[in-house]
């Protein structure tokens, strides 16, 4: 039955001025007056979220009455797009399931990522070790101990070739998580999708491409942040023109989160990252309506659940508006803030293990009902290594439950007008809001990051986190509360890395320098050198040196004689 | 007799970038009254060698959560013993260790293993107890 004009207009004066119910007659105000005088003579456990936010006991009308619902909470797939980037979200499209996978030879990660395929995941992401990711070949004497364990090992467009063999790229949507090297990265990609005959403007994915939070949390930085930003710049008008589909940036706070940041500063930082971009692409005479939608975000879902759909709802209010009043934006496509997201991390135990299956589907279960493009659920297995096949089966089938058995996508923002989450919504930002600005007035984010105050913050939340854990304030289940002695744990059958592997890429290092032109690669390294010095685009010159089949090692060579190398600052 | 501070390197060898780890348990070993050094990210092992003689520590503690414990840990216990101080230097192990290594890493001569999980509470203790027992054995020589 529809409701009438009449009951509808006293619905809505419900939500918002009037507070008058027609069918008592009292106000909700004097009736919530009366209930909160009933309720101060009663104990109440203080409840706090995980960044600290006090909690009420309850939610109402009164609670989001400064709240107005076209402006700030509006539809899905409209400005402020608090409720979603797309009108019909999941109805159109259930989101992106994209485990972060690879280890050891691109031939290795190409099995297990058509096999993933074959398992019903809808994208790839691409992990790469840590040598690629800092611009070291296999056989460099620093890479050694390195290669092929967190991800695969990647010297040469050859590598990249194998690692697509057989996938066509034209038809599934890879992520890269790579920083530094995230040009040269792009580079093959590119050349390996040309050698597929797909043309540039159909190929869709993702390279992280942030180099800010790298100095602050994840460690893979090279270069120090002018040339880096630089570089980054570089990568975003070469999409702009040539691969439009492809996001050539996101702008990740998972590894804030994972390093000890709360949810409040994990949004904060991240869009304070996200505004440096977006100043270094205006100061390259970039327009705003032009670049800002091929910008995308990542982040951790943790285990607060409300926390979490609320973060992602502020974050998505707070990026349209930061867009449309401080950078002009006018396309919409600009101010959406589009993001994936990462379950598991830190919050998963080595006690226990199995309890980090049902940890990761909250966390799944809140990022969709947060709105998220995108989800990578972690096997219950990655406190102690690489998950195995059978572990990463069910993390995924955990996110296939989700999608298909539970009914949540069927409804865009289920949680959207809970007074709860409107209230918790508008104080996240808020809250977020106001680090912003604090790090504005110090300088904005990159002088943040080079005086090392982001780090420390970062880190001594992160100890706190540790001592409320210790002190049991912070209940973590198996671990300082209904744990116990687990001899079994000895016996868990781990993923192993081939010893073997290490060898094998340098063999194969070995065989592509020594049958490609080495003429054509010095005349490249030349071209970027050339590059570096000048004011012009690095990419020509990479995507040349790429073409040649130099190594990775080879091309940041040039990159690190020219650029130098990044001080990290004293952040403990 | 007031003994002298512990005093002990925290160090991130290879390539990994992962730091929460080491800089909660440097906190916490300061706020458990050691004297704590912090190295920074991709520390060659020579280099970690290299510092703790340098600055005249009683303890390594090494970050890894790359999956490169093995390897690592050996590098510097080795480059301890060709320096002459692995009688002076302990070396301990912390990171996402998988439960079967944590022999091997003792079998190398780590003089202790910290994995995921390790209450901070436990380390600080563990590690004073380590170096009382080499500064006596010292001693007695």
């Amino acid at each position: 039955m529809k409701p009438s004009d009449t009951e509808m207009e006293q619905a809505g004066s419900l939500l918002t001025d009037g507070l008058r119910s027609s069918a008592t007659g009292q106000t909700f105000t004097d009736a919530e007056k009366r209930w909160r005088e009933r309720l101060s003579s009663k104990t109440l456990t203080p409840a706090r979220t995980s960044s600290g936010l006090e909690l009420d006991v309850v939610y109402t009308p009164e609670s989001i009455r400064h709240l107005d619902p076209l402006a700030d909470i509006g539809l899905p797939g409209e400005y402020p797009f608090t409720r979603g980037v797309q009108p019909t979200m999941y109805r159109g499209r259930i989101w992106t399931m994209r485990q972060y996978s690879g280890f050891g030879t691109a031939h290795e990660s190409n099995q297990r990522y058509k096999w993933l395929l074959e398992q019903g995941q809808t994208g790839i992401s691409v992990a790469l070790d840590l040598p690629t990711q800092l611009g070291l070949d296999s056989d460099d004497p620093q890479a050694v101990d390195d290669v092929g364990r967190v991800g695969v090992a990647i010297d040469t467009l050859a590598d990249m070739e194998t690692l697509f063999a057989g996938i066509p790229i034209d038809s599934v949507s890879t992520s890269f998580t790579i920083n530094s090297t995230a040009a040269i990265l792009l580079a093959m990609y590119l050349t390996v999708a040309e050698r597929q005959g797909v043309a540039p403007e159909k190929i869709t994915g993702t390279i992280q491409n942030d180099i800010l939070k790298e100095y602050v949390a994840r460690g893979t930085w090279i270069f120090p942040p002018e040339p880096s930003l630089r570089l980054i710049v570089d990568t975003i008008e070469y999409c702009i023109k040539h691969a439009p589909r492809f996001n050539s940036i996101s702008v990740a706070g998972a590894h804030f989160r994972d390093a000890g940041a709360t949810a409040v500063q994990e949004l904060a930082f991240t869009l304070a990252d996200a505004i440096t971009y977006v100043e270094c692409c205006r100061n390259r005479g970039l327009e705003v309506d032009k670049f800002a939608p091929l910008i995308s975000f990542y982040f951790y879902t943790h285990n607060d659940l409300f926390e979490e759909v609320a973060k992602y709802r502020a974050g998505r209010r707070l990026w349209a508006r930061l867009m449309r009043e401080r950078f002009g934006a006018r396309d919409p496509r600009a101010m959406m803030f589009r993001f994936g997201v990462v379950c598991g991390g830190s919050t998963l135990t080595a006690q226990q293990p199995q309890n980090n299956i049902v940890r990761v589907a909250y966390q799944a279960l809140a990022s969709v009902l947060g709105g998220a493009q995108s989800v990578f659920t972690a096997a219950w297995d990655e406190a102690f290594a690489i998950p195995t096949e059978q572990t990463a089966e069910l993390a995924l089938r955990t996110q296939q439950v989700l999608a298909y058995e539970t009914g949540v996508a069927n409804v865009a923002d289920p949680l959207g007008g809970s007074y709860f989450i409107e209230a918790l919504t508008d104080r996240i930002e808020r809250e977020a809001l106001s680090i912003i600005e604090r790090i504005d007035r110090l300088g904005g984010m990159v002088s943040c990051i080079q005086s090392g105050l982001i780090q420390k913050e970062i880190a001594m939340e992160a100890y706190r986190h540790q001592q409320r854990i210790e002190h049991g304030e912070q209940v973590v289940v198996g671990v300082n509360k209904f744990a116990r002695e687990e001899p079994e744990r000895q016996q868990l059958q781990l993923w192993e890395l081939d010893p073997a592997v290490g060898d094998r890429q340098r063999q194969e290092l070995a065989r592509v320098k020594a049958q490609r032109d080495n003429r054509a690669v010095s005349a490249a390294l030349k071209n970027l050198r050339d590059a570096a010095r000048s004011n012009h685009s690095m990419m020509p010159p990479i995507l040349e040196a790429v073409r040649a089949y130099a190594s990775i090692g080879e091309i940041c060579g040039v990159l690190r004689e020219e650029f130098g190398t990044f001080e990290e600052p004293a952040s403990i | 007799m007031e003994s002298k501070a512990v005093r002990i390197l925290v160090a991130k060898p290879g390539l990994d970038g992962h730091d929460r780890g080491a800089k909660v348990v440097a906190y916490a070993l300061r706020d458990a009254g050691m004297e704590v050094v912090y190295t920074g990210l991709r520390r060659t092992t020579d280099e970690i060698v290299k510092a703790a003689i340098d600055e005249d520590v009683d303890v390594i503690g090494l970050s890894i959560l790359s999956g490169a414990h093995l390897s690592l840990t050996q590098k510097v216990i080795e480059g301890l013993k060709a320096a002459g101080c692995a009688d002076e230097i302990a070396v301990v192990v912390g990171g996402t260790i998988p439960p079967r290594d944590v022999e091997s890493l003792e079998n190398i001569g780590a003089a202790a293993v910290f994995p995921t999980g390790t209450p901070l509470s436990a380390i600080a203790p563990k590690i004073r107890e380590i170096v009382t027992a080499r500064r006596q054995q010292h001693e007695s020589r």
